[in-house]
Formats: structure tokens, sequence, C-alpha cells
């Protein structure tokens, strides 16, 4: 088989899946829409790694080969076609997406099957795995726009998945909201790009990039104008400072979608497509400056916010946005191998630390508030374990796979010298702070005194909430749409759960040996074919800050948890001596520095108000008043004007008939 | 007596039927004065058949006495069924169909 | 002799005509039409129409003109003013327009530069405007135009009938009776009369106080217009 036969099975088999399960919803049984939603995944990952075994066989040079489906739209100008783009970066990505995906679905199989809304859950779940297939394979840039359009609304969907729920449908549209103005960004950025190019597919706009933008074409401007309008679309999805705020929000949704989308697919997107763009933002460096910025403060920002949140989905999700700031910050200054590999160890620490987080809320019943868990370390040993795991590999401590991603990203950074040291200070900084707030998470859920629910754990059964209430804000929900339904499944009960989970813990311990530092290179191999052309070096030699950083990482690793060991399980009423001292800072973190207040002022009041004004405003007064007052006013007028002349008086038509033929003749004798 | 003659006749008694049209308000003398005009059309219809020596003017005389009596019939029956009706012989007071 | 019996003809015309205008009586007035019909068909004789003039003074003068004193004895001749009478002005006005309307058409006719109207026409030709050229114009040239003429004059005999006779006795018993009765519909079938919520408007139509206010407001309207016109 061709390798972009391969690529297009990638696509097939969840779109298929998808289709079958909306159409089959009331058809099938039981388990069946899970089993089909995850064979169905799990063909697409086999695909993909049929793909990924094709190509090593390749010689490097041909390993970007565009498959073309059909010509979409082909004129003078505009090549639009359904083609994909089958190289080592997309098959790379879409052997993360698939296989998270895959034991994601196994993880929802036992994990979602009280829910009303099984079936339903299945099939938004294979759409949005079709989408972010789309998005990796795309080969030009439309398919990439609809790709990413696609997986914005499957995350509405999911997001809003629970739709009894206010606060999960607010969420989705906030998100939704967000994820759109970052798509307007990427049309008009792509359309920056195509005015000059005069191509929409990949591989040719790369081929003339440097003819079309290099400094010297004059073009140049254009090209930062529009790479930066792309940001703005990687930002939005990427949750990147300012447009972060809807990935919080988005833990409304059912915990395998945090773990999915919110962790280890969608949120990395941005982090792709610049890795995809590389060769464009290597000709306009002042754009990926920016790219570079944003990811570092991105980075602290959660970080701080971690550290304040009460919420068990919340503090991962804000590890999440600081971690993908490493990432955007990584491939804003060229580490764009390491970034990706943190892309791959960040999605399967993250999954995991999701999927456990998943296995205590419903431990908990559905709550989620740090402060009501504690001692669960006894009575969850595996989800226990689980946690463990990622959060060494989220903080970075050896020989787990974050340490040897992260440090490479921080390594290059360094290696670069000039402003970008500012850079690397503060990625060792954020390295701490994730240290910390991770295990502050997992000594208060897991250490101290145990919580009731953690007793009747111990007892043996799982706690059930007498009555279910929506943990954002004390709403009593509808149990039959929204978590935790019926019953509630923790991993210690459910072997799919525990296989997915186990899966994936054993990839966060080994998932970083791919490329250990002057061992093997053998990601740095692999995406080399993509990479070649990039004048930054993958792989640093400077072997001074190379052992100064591994170092400096573990330390900080070590350091950050034995201080969250100190703060939240030998000494616990430091925490609260430490707030009140700080209590300015911790307002700021915890309010999340304000940046939804200050969203509410320059976007939403301003755009609210406009609304009323129009609606009450220009609506009333120019439109109801002038345009269809006037009208109807001036029907009226010119209606009574004419119905004067109909007096109905015989002889007034006469007269007026007689005036109009003497009026007629007038005008004729005067022609003459 | 040379055409001209005729013409100014026809003019005349076109312009006092019109007159009347628009004077009197009996739809009897309405149709009367209707009658006068079609008549004054007939004779220059005549005069202008005599001036070409053709005959046709006059055929077109006879189609528009036949019209006149048509109209002469449909309104004469119009005014004995609103007299039937006990309707006013009065065309300012029927203006039903007024804007 | 032509011009003498032209100009007696002529003015007998003319003042056929301002009779049958200016006279009060309806009965008058159709015996004036007679008078101005004869001098008609006189001033045809002198100009070689004879067949026309014979169609007018038998047919015009005799029946149609019989037909209106019929019309006008049943209806009775000495109708008395019904309405306010015609105001000054408007009789002014009216015949400000007839005599602007004569002038044109002097002007027209006189100065139109046709050479023959100064003429007495084209030569005589034996046998011009009898009946025996008449008749073959009208069976030959003119054929279909003629039976069609029938045709109109037979459609106008059957619409005269409809429209006059009598149906089921006298209409007494409704109080108000509008010209739209004799084509009236059934009710609510939307006729002009009921649309405006005139005088016209069925009985008991306005039994919904909505309705009735809506006709009220409409006639306060179409009374509004009546003072503008």
């Amino acid at each position: 088989m061709d390798v972009t036969t391969y690529g297009w099975l990638i696509l097939l088999f969840p779109l298929a899946g998808s289709i079958l399960i909306a159409l089959g919803y009331r058809a099938l049984p039981g388990k069946a829409a899970a089993v089909i939603g995850t064979s169905a995944i799990g063909l697409s990952f086999l695909a993909a790694v049929g793909a990924l075994l094709k190509l090593q066989d390749m010689p490097e040079e041909s390993r970007q080969v565009t498959g073309v489906l059909y010509d979409y739209a082909s004129t003078v100008g505009v090549d639009a076609e359904m083609s994909i783009l089958v190289d080592p970066l997309s098959i790379l990505m879409a052997c993360i997406v698939a296989g998270v995906s895959t034991l994601i679905h196994l993880y929802s199989l036992s994990y979602m099957w009280s829910d009303k809304g099984y079936t339903r859950f299945f099939s938004y779940l294979n759409f949005f795995v079709f989408s972010m297939l789309l998005l990796v394979l795309a080969g030009n840039f439309m398919l990439l726009i609809v790709g990413w359009a696609f997986v914005g609304a499957a995350s509405y969907l999911l997001i809003s998945f629970w739709y009894r729920r206010t606060t999960a449908t607010t969420a989705g549209i906030k998100a939704f909201v967000i994820n759109v103005v970052g798509d307007i960004g990427l049309v008009l950025g792509t359309y920056f790009i195509f005015k000059h190019t005069g191509t929409l597919d990949f591989l040719k706009t790369f081929a003339e990039a440097e003819e079309t933008f290099g400094p010297q074409s004059g073009n140049n401007g254009d090209l930062t104008a529009g790479l930066i309008l792309l940001l703005v679309g990687a930002f939005a999805k990427s949750a990147q400072v300012p447009f972060h705020t809807w990935l919080p929000d988005a833990m409304e949704g059912p915990t395998p979608v945090s773990a999915l989308i919110h962790a280890a697919t969608m949120v990395t997107a941005g982090v792709y497509l610049i890795a995809r763009m590389h060769p464009l933002f290597d000709i306009a460096p002042s754009a990926a400056d920016v790219a570079a910025i944003v990811g570092a403060i991105t980075l602290l920002v959660a970080g701080t916010i971690g550290l304040a949140a009460t919420d068990l989905k919340r503090v991962i999700a804000y590890s999440t946005m600081s971690q993908i700031g490493y990432m955007i910050m990584g491939v804003g200054a060229g580490a764009y191998v390491a970034s990706l590999f943190h892309l791959m160890t960040h999605a399967f620490f993250k999954a995991l630390l999701f999927m456990a987080a998943g296995s205590l809320i419903a431990a908990m019943a559905g709550q989620q508030n740090l402060d009501r868990m504690g001692g669960f370390r006894k009575a969850m040993p595996f989800t226990f374990g689980c946690f463990v795991i990622g959060g060494l590999a989220l903080a970075g401590v050896p020989p787990f796979s974050g340490f040897f991603s992260k440090d490479e990203i921080l390594l290059i950074v360094g290696d670069r010298g000039g402003w970008y040291l500012g850079l690397y200070v503060v990625g060792y900084i954020g390295a701490f702070l994730t240290a910390v707030y991770t295990w502050r998470m997992i000594f208060r859920a897991f250490f101290g005194a145990p919580c009731p629910e953690a007793k009747e754990l111990e007892g043996g059964h799982v706690h059930h909430a007498e009555v279910h209430t929506n943990p954002a804000n004390g709403e009593v929900e509808d149990t039959d749409v929204g978590f935790p339904g019926a019953e509630h499944h923790i991993a210690e009960h459910s072997l799919p759960m525990r296989v997915a989970m186990g899966t994936l813990a054993v990839l966060a311990i080994v998932g970083g040996f791919i490329q250990i530092p002057k061992l093997n290179h053998w990601l740095d191999d692999f995406l080399h074919p993509v990479f070649a052309d990039t004048k930054v070096e993958q792989l640093s030699k400077n072997d001074g800050l190379l052992f100064f950083g591994l170092a400096l990482g573990t330390v900080l690793a070590l350091a950050g948890i034995a201080l969250a060991y100190k703060l939240w399980v030998t000494s616990p009423a430091l925490p609260g001596r430490i707030r009140e001292r700080f209590a300015p800072l911790h307002k700021l973190f915890a309010n999340k520095w304000y940046f939804d207040e200050l969203i509410d002022l320059v976007v939403v009041r301003p755009v609210a108000w406009l609304g009323r004004f129009g609606r009450q405003t220009f609506e009333r007064v120019v439109v109801g008043a002038t345009l269809v007052g006037g009208t109807t006013a001036l029907v009226k007028a010119s209606s009574a004007a004419v119905r004067a002349l109909q007096s109905g008086y015989l002889r007034a038509y006469a007269a007026l008939l007689f005036a109009g033929v003497a009026a007629v003749v007038l005008y004729f004798l005067l022609q003459a | 007596m040379s055409i001209g003659w005729y013409l100014a006749v026809s003019a005349l008694i076109f312009s006092i039927g019109a007159g009347g049209v628009l004077v009197r308000r009996n739809p009897l003398v309405i149709l009367l004065c209707l009658e006068l005009m079609l008549n004054a059309a007939n004779l220059a219809l005549i005069a202008f058949a005599r001036m070409h020596g053709n005959e046709e003017g006059h055929i077109f005389a006879i189609t528009v006495m036949v019209v006149a009596a048509c109209e002469v019939c449909i309104g004469l029956g119009l005014i004995v069924a609103m007299y039937r009706r006990r309707l006013p012989i009065d065309v300012d007071e029927m203006r039903e169909l007024q804007g | 002799m032509a011009e003498v019996l032209f100009f007696i003809a002529g003015i007998g015309a003319v003042a056929g005509a301002v009779g049958t205008v200016g006279l009060r009586n309806p009965f008058y007035s159709v015996l004036a039409l007679v008078f101005h019909l004869l001098c008609l068909a006189a001033l045809f004789l002198l100009l070689n129409a004879e067949f026309v003039a014979a169609a007018q003074v038998v047919v015009y003068a005799g029946a149609v003109m019989v037909l209106y004193v019929f019309v006008v004895a049943y209806v009775g001749g000495s109708q008395a003013q019904l309405g306010p009478a015609v105001s000054p002005r408007m009789r002014l006005a009216s015949g400000a327009v007839a005599l602007f309307l004569f002038i044109e058409l002097a002007i027209v006719f006189l100065g139109s530069g046709l050479k023959a109207i100064d003429s007495e026409g084209a030569p005589y030709e034996a046998g011009f405007g009898s009946p025996a050229a008449i008749g073959d114009l009208l069976l030959g040239d003119f054929l279909v135009p003629f039976e069609i003429a029938s045709f109109l004059l037979l459609i106008a005999a059957v619409g005269a009938v409809t429209l006059a006779r009598r149906r089921g006795g006298l209409a007494e018993d409704s109080d108000v009776v509008t010209p739209l009765d004799l084509v009236r519909r059934p009710t609510g079938t939307g006729t002009m009369a009921e649309a405006v919520g005139g005088r016209g408007a069925p009985h008991g139509a306005g039994t919904d106080p909505a309705g009735r206010d809506d006709t009220a407001s409409t006639s306060g309207d179409t009374r509004e217009t009546d003072g503008e016109a």
C-alpha cells in the first residue's frame, strides 16, 4: 500500500465510526457504541503505525508525500484540493492522537457506562478524533482550516456534553467563541500568505517561501503579519495568554474529554501548527519571538494560578496550559523536535493524570474540590500510583519522560543565548512551580486524614451522594444527563480503565527514553526530513549547558516536591499562614490574574454595550423609526394622495379624463 | 362648402357634449351628452370620408352608431335597474368606489 | 344653396346640442337631441353620405331616441334636483375645460395643414355613399367588423335585459341598497364595498366590537378624504 493510502485510512476509520455510531444511535445495544468507537480509533492507530513503518522504508529526502484524493476547486490562482500531507511530523502527531485516543476510548468504555448519553458520547469522541487527524494530516491550508474548525466544534459538543448543566453549556459557548476568534485569525493569516504565494498547498508554499517572503522580497512584513494572525489561531486553540480562559472552564466536560481534548490532543494543535509552518517562521523571526514570549508568559501565569486553584481538574488544566506554554515557547525559539518530544510525553502523562483524576472524582461522587479530599492513598492504590507516576513525569523527575523532554526544550532555548536566556530562567521557575502545585494536588488528595468518601471506599463501597449537585455551583442536577449518572466507575474496580491507565503509566515512564541526551536521538532522526532546513540546531552541542540544565531540572523538581511535602503533609498550618502573609498575591492567583474580568471589561462589555445600543437605539431610531416607519409613512402619504383622487365622483373622473386628453393634445400641438 | 366648416361644427358639438358630461348630474342626460360626442365624431368621420372620396369613413361611422346603440342599451338598462331599486338618479350619489 | 343648407343645418345641430346640455328637463333634452340628430343627418346628406344619413334618421333619431323617451317617461322626466346644486365654480371650470378642448380641436383640425380641408373634398363620383357602395364594403372588406358589431349588439341586448329585469320583486325589505346590489355576491366574499366598510357593508358584519371600530375609523378617513376632494 502507498503511504498516502495509509493516511486516508487513518482518517477513514474515525469518520466511519462516528457516522456508524450516530446513525445507529437507537439500534446499538449496550456497549456496542464504545466497542465500535474504540476499535475504529484503534484501527486508525494501526494505520498510523503502518504509515510510519512505510515512511521509514522510503529514502530520507522523499519522506514528504502529498496525497490528493480529488480537486476541490482548481481555478486560476486557487488550488483547493482534498489533499493530505504524509510526512514524519504528521504521522508522529497522528500516532500520538490516535494512540492516546484509543486508550481514552477504552477508559471511557467503562467510565461513562452509566451515562445516558453513552452512545452520543462515543459518536462525538470519534468525530473529534477524525477532526483532529484531519487537522494533523491536512496537506493544504484549506483542509487545515476545516480540521481546525471541526476540532473547535467537536470541543464545543464535548464540553457541553452534559447539556442540562448551565455551567457546562456556558463553558462550551465560551470555548467555542474563543476558538472562533482563533479561527478567524487562522483564516486571515492564511490569506496573508496565500495572497503572495498563490497556492494553498503546504509543500509548494514552503518551497517558494524563501523566494516570496525573504528579506529582499519586500513581503516579509506581510508574512510577519500573517504569521501573527496564525499565532492568534494557535493561541486560541492551545489556550495561551490571553486566549486561555476557556480551558479551565472546559473542565465542565466529562473527564475523558478533558484527558483527550484538553490535555493530549486538541490543545497541542497550536504547537503542531507552528512546527508545521516552521519554514515560514524561520523567515519571519519576529513572529516566532512573539510565540516564544507568549509561551513563556503563559507557563508562568498558569503555574501561579495552579498554586491557588482548589478544583482538582482545574489544577491539572492549569498545568496543561503551563506545559503547552513550554511547547509554544520551544517552537517559537526553534526547538521543534524538542517541543514535539514534549508534546508526546505530555500527552502520555497528562492523559494519565486526567484519567486518574477521573477515577478520584468518581470515588468522590462527582466532587472535584481538593479541600474536601484527603487520604485516598490506601483506598485507591492504583489511582494513587498513576498519580505519582504522572506527577513525577510532570514535575520532571528523572528518569520519567517529562524530565527529558522539558529539559531539552529549555536547553535549546538557553543555547540560543541573548534574551532567550530570560525565557530559560522563566522556564526553570515554571518547572519549580509545576513540581509544587502538582504535588500539592497529590498530597492533598492522597495524604492526610482520610475523608468520609475515602473511608467508605476502604470499606469496599464507592460513595454515592444522595443528591447530586453540580460541583461548580452547587445546583442540584439532573442525573439523567450529567455526571456521575447512576453508577460511578473507579479504576480499582474496572479492568478497561486499569488497562488504559496502566499503558499510559508505562509510556509516561519510558516515553522519554527515545531521546536521551548523549545516548540516542531517535526522534530527531525520525523528524529530520521535516526539520532539515531549519536554521536552529535541533540537538544542542553545548555540553556544559546540557549537564547544568539536567542537574538544575532535577534539583528544582525534587525541591518542589519536597516543599510541597513540607507545606501540605508535615506542617499543614503553614500554607494558611503563607496565604495570609501574601494575601494580595494569593488573591491575584486565586482569581486567575483577573483575566476573565479583563476580557469582560475590554471585549465583552463594549460589545454588549454596542449590542444594546444597536438594539435599543439604532434599531429603534434608525431602523424602526426612520427606515421602516419612513417607508410606511411614505406609502401612506402617497396612497392618501392617490386615494384623494378616487373621490367616487363620476364627473370628477370625467373631468380628469378630459383634462388629460386636453393636456396630451396640447403637448402634441406644442411639439408640432 | 369647405370641409373645414364641417370639422369646426364637429369640434364645437364635441366640446358641448364634453361640457355637458361635466356639468349634468342626471345619468340620463350624461348619456345624451355622450351621444352628442359620438355624433360629433361621426360628423368628423363623414367629413373626412368626403374629403378623401373614400367610403370607409362611412363604415366607421356606422360602427360607431352600433357601439353607441349598445352603450345606450346598457346605460338605460342600468338606469332602469337603479330606479327599480329606489336609488337616487344622480351620479354624485353613486360613489361607492371612492378610495 | 349648399352654403345655406349647411348653415341652417349646422346652426340647428349646435343649437340642439346646447339644448341637450342646457335644458333642465330630461325629456326636453331628449327632444333637443332628436332635433340635433336630424340636423346632423342633413349635414351628412350635404357630405354625400346618403346611407349614413338615412341610418341616422331611422335608427338613431327613430329607434334609439324612442328608447330614451320611454326610459325618461318611466323614470320620471321632471326629476327634481337631488343633492345640493352644482356650484357655479364647478360649472365654470367645466365650461373652461370644454372651451379649452374646443379651441384645441379647432386648432388641430384647421391648423393641420391638410390642403383638402379648404376644398369641397374629392370630386363627386356617382354612387358615393349610396347603400350599394356601403353594402359592398360591409359585406366585402369589412365583413369581420360587421359580424363583430352584430355580436356586440346581441351581447348588449342580453346585458340590458339582465340588468333591467325584475328579480324577485322590489327589494323593499332591505333598508340600504346600493348600485353594488345589482351585482352583489353573497356577503363575506370580499366585495369592494365590504372592504371599504362604507355604506355597502353587509348588515351584521360589524357584530364584533373590533370590527365595528375598524369600520368606524375607515369611514372617518373616508370623510376626510371627501373634504380634501
